[in-house]
């Protein structure tokens, strides 16, 4: 069978049903094999809405994303979407066409050394120099980028391989020496765990992605309900946990509630899950006098930024059953008390941050019951975060840890390829807008009914802000001239609403097709 | 800062050094030496990393390297009882008068001769740390044209 051929078939059975890409001459083989198989293909309009489509796929659907480029610049534009899928721990498998393999390494016409490029932020990654080992190859590359620590690989396949017979099978299992990696945690470490909850008087759990990722939103209830334990999110871990119930605290980190530092600072007990800790989420507090229980499945993570008392390795899911088996008669009351009164104390916006939140306090509260929500970066992700509230069904995505900006686009045709009868509200600024506006095609062409809400405040809001603080002035952050947004929109094909007229925002959210409401920020509310 | 001593055992194909050594670039680790070679396992090879630093940044090395899926095996050479050695070659200028001193110098340290000619003769030498730093610190009262060390490799006892 023709490799090409072969290829599409290992996809077809790892069950992908849709997969992103740009054609162009190294990966032509790929393409015709798909041109013919029951794999949909999305023709977006640049490498890096691919990947960041992908990425927005998995992360919507919670299986593998896949995306397809060429050789040499093709493969170079995936580059940030990768480092982006890397960052947030995404499963997606990249596959990029290469020059063949006699002249590999002679700066042939269109040839990058993908594999030296994407070393850096991929999982693992593979240069198929020997066709036997193609099967293998995608076998491993699937399990790899969906397990453990989950996260992008890269096949790169050379021409001639492409166009070569394969002779083999798609193998059954894996097995990868080197790569075990740890699912159960360790039960004496859990029984520590279990006796330092009971113990402790003013807990709070930390979640993260790693909640989502490993699909434990149901057994954190099951452990909130058993516990009672306060809950705080970071950014990626937003949507992780119901926020209507008791037990929500807030959102840590540099850009999360004022209180929630506050809270942190008083507790005696810090149970992290799936979440690495970063620069940003520890901003302000400091946790150098706490006791941490630190459960994630990466044991790279666990001490690489703060001390841990208990480190648990292994996955969230197994790990959470495995605390919920055990008996909780723990009251905390006193410190929900003490909670609720610091929320109090200071939770409300003020100036520009009142108009915002009211704006979309009310699309929030329109938004379908499972609506997935999908941020850009910037101060339209921070806003969209504190203000759009997650019911415990809806979805947040959004890009954390590299702060891509333009992911949100791009991802949310992922998103509503893997859920078609899902709403999907992408928020985005006109920074990031204006950086991958040319996917709104995209979503024409593939009658994708995603809502943009475009928060247009004629600058790159967050980076004026750290401007303004560090340096007291303002220099290249203002755009002097935007395009005409109405007209951009007119010119996809796509509906355009002035949200700033407050009738249009229902008029918006029920549109029957892909449409863009704009909130135009001048004056006092923009400053 | 210690000195750390780890051997990784990892699949034998191409990019294997690079994506090793990439990491150490990456994080921002000091390496010391870094040795390759095959071993009995076909397909697989053995690479001796001398590593410096805290005890926290090793941590994090010996955890990273374990993320990388060409990595099979890790062994901490640093924290049980182990071999070491390294193989160094120098090539040392000759004259008449120093000639007899040199090979002295090599027989007390049982290194080998392996070239001679007119102007210059190569030495080799295997050892541990301290006797090669030793055999350095005194070579170099003579004339070294060139000098060059393998790395350390080692085994556990």
């Amino acid at each position: 069978m023709k490799a090409s051929t072969a290829i599409v078939n290992f996809l077809e059975s790892e069950g992908v049903k849709t997969i992103f890409g740009y054609p162009g001459g190294a990966v032509l083989p790929i393409f015709e094999s798909l041109s013919q198989s029951s794999i949909n293909h999305v023709l977006v309009r640049h490498e890096q809405g691919a990947i960041h489509a992908a990425s927005g796929y998995a992360l919507s659907s919670d299986t593998t994303g896949v995306c397809i480029a060429t050789s040499g610049p093709g493969a170079t534009n995936l580059i940030t979407g990768i480092a982006n899928a890397y960052m947030d721990s995404i499963p997606v498998v990249i596959i990029t066409g290469q020059v063949a393999t006699n002249i590999i390494g002679y700066d042939s016409f269109q040839e990058a050394d993908i594999i030296g490029a994407s070393e850096p932020f991929t999982k693992h990654n593979y240069l198929i120099r020997d066709i036997s080992t193609l099967g293998e190859v995608f076998k491993n590359a699937f399990h790899i980028a969906n397990s453990g620590r989950k996260g992008p690989v890269l096949i790169d396949i050379p021409i001639n391989i492409q166009n070569a017979d394969f002779k083999g099978d798609y193998p059954q299992s894996v097995d990868i020496s080197g790569y075990k990696p740890t699912i159960h945690g360790n039960p004496y470490q859990i029984k520590l765990a279990h006796k330092k909850i009971i113990n402790s008087k003013r807990p709070l759990l930390c979640i993260g992605s790693g909640i989502l990722l490993s699909h434990s939103r149901k057994e954190l209830r099951a452990f909130v309900d058993a516990t009672n334990i306060p809950v705080l999110h970071t950014l990626k871990g937003k949507g992780a946990f119901d926020e209507s119930r008791e037990e929500y605290v807030g959102m840590i980190g540099s850009h999360g509630h004022h209180y929630s530092n506050e809270i942190i600072k008083n507790s005696d007990l810090l149970i992290v899950i799936g979440m690495s800790i970063s620069t940003r989420t520890r901003a302000n507090f400091s946790i150098a006098d706490k006791n941490v229980i630190h459960i994630d499945i990466d044991p790279a993570e666990v001490g690489k930024k703060i001390q841990t008392s208990i480190p648990i390795v292994g996955d969230a899911k197994e790990i959470l059953n495995e605390l919920i088996s055990r008996d909780y008669s723990t009251d905390f009351s006193e410190w929900h008390k003490f909670i609720a009164t610091e929320k109090n104390k200071n939770n409300n916006y003020l100036g520009k941050e009142a108009f915002i939140a009211k704006k979309l306090g009310k699309i929030s509260n329109l938004l379908d019951e499972d609506a997935i929500i999908v941020a850009d970066v910037g101060n339209n992700q921070i806003s969209a975060a504190h203000n759009l509230k997650m019911n415990g069904k809806r979805r947040f995505i959004t890009s954390g840890g590299l702060g891509t900006m333009g992911f949100s686009l791009p991802a949310s045709i992922g998103a509503q390829m893997s859920k078609r009868d899902r709403q999907i509200l992408v928020v985005i600024g006109d920074g990031g807008f204006q950086m991958v506006m040319n996917e709104l095609i995209t979503l024409f062409e593939n009658e994708l009914n995603v809502k943009i809400l475009l928060i247009d405040n004629q600058s790159l809001g967050m980076v004026r802000d750290l401007q303004k603080a560090w340096y007291n002035h303002t220099f290249s952050v203002n755009f002097k001239r935007n395009p005409n947004f109405e007209k951009i929109c007119e010119a996809n094909y796509i509906s355009y609403f002035d949200l700033n007229i407050e009738e249009n925002i229902s008029k918006f959210l029920g549109h029957p097709s892909v449409a863009l409401g704009r909130i135009n920020l001048v004056g006092e509310e923009n400053e | 800062m210690n000195k750390y001593t780890l051997a990784l055992i990892v699949n034998n194909h191409a990019g294997v050094l690079s994506k090793i050594s990439g990491l150490f670039t990456r994080r921002g680790y000091n390496i010391d030496s870094l040795s390759v070679g095959t071993i009995e396992e076909e397909n697989l090879s053995r690479m001796t990393i001398v590593f410096n630093g805290d005890e926290q940044s090793f941590e994090q090395v010996k955890k990273q390297f374990h993320k990388l899926i060409d990595v099979i095996k890790i062994l901490d050479l640093s924290a049980e009882p182990a071999v070491f050695r390294e193989l160094i070659l120098v090539k040392v200028a000759v004259t008449t008068s120093n000639k007899r001193d040199l090979i002295d110098l090599v027989n007390i340290y049982r290194g080998k001769i392996i070239d001679l000619n007119k102007k210059s003769l190569i030495i080799e030498l295997t050892g541990d740390q301290e006797k090669i730093d030793a055999f350095i610190d005194l070579i170099k009262t003579y004339e070294i044209k060139e000098l060059v060390r393998t790395g350390f490799t080692g085994l556990l006892r």
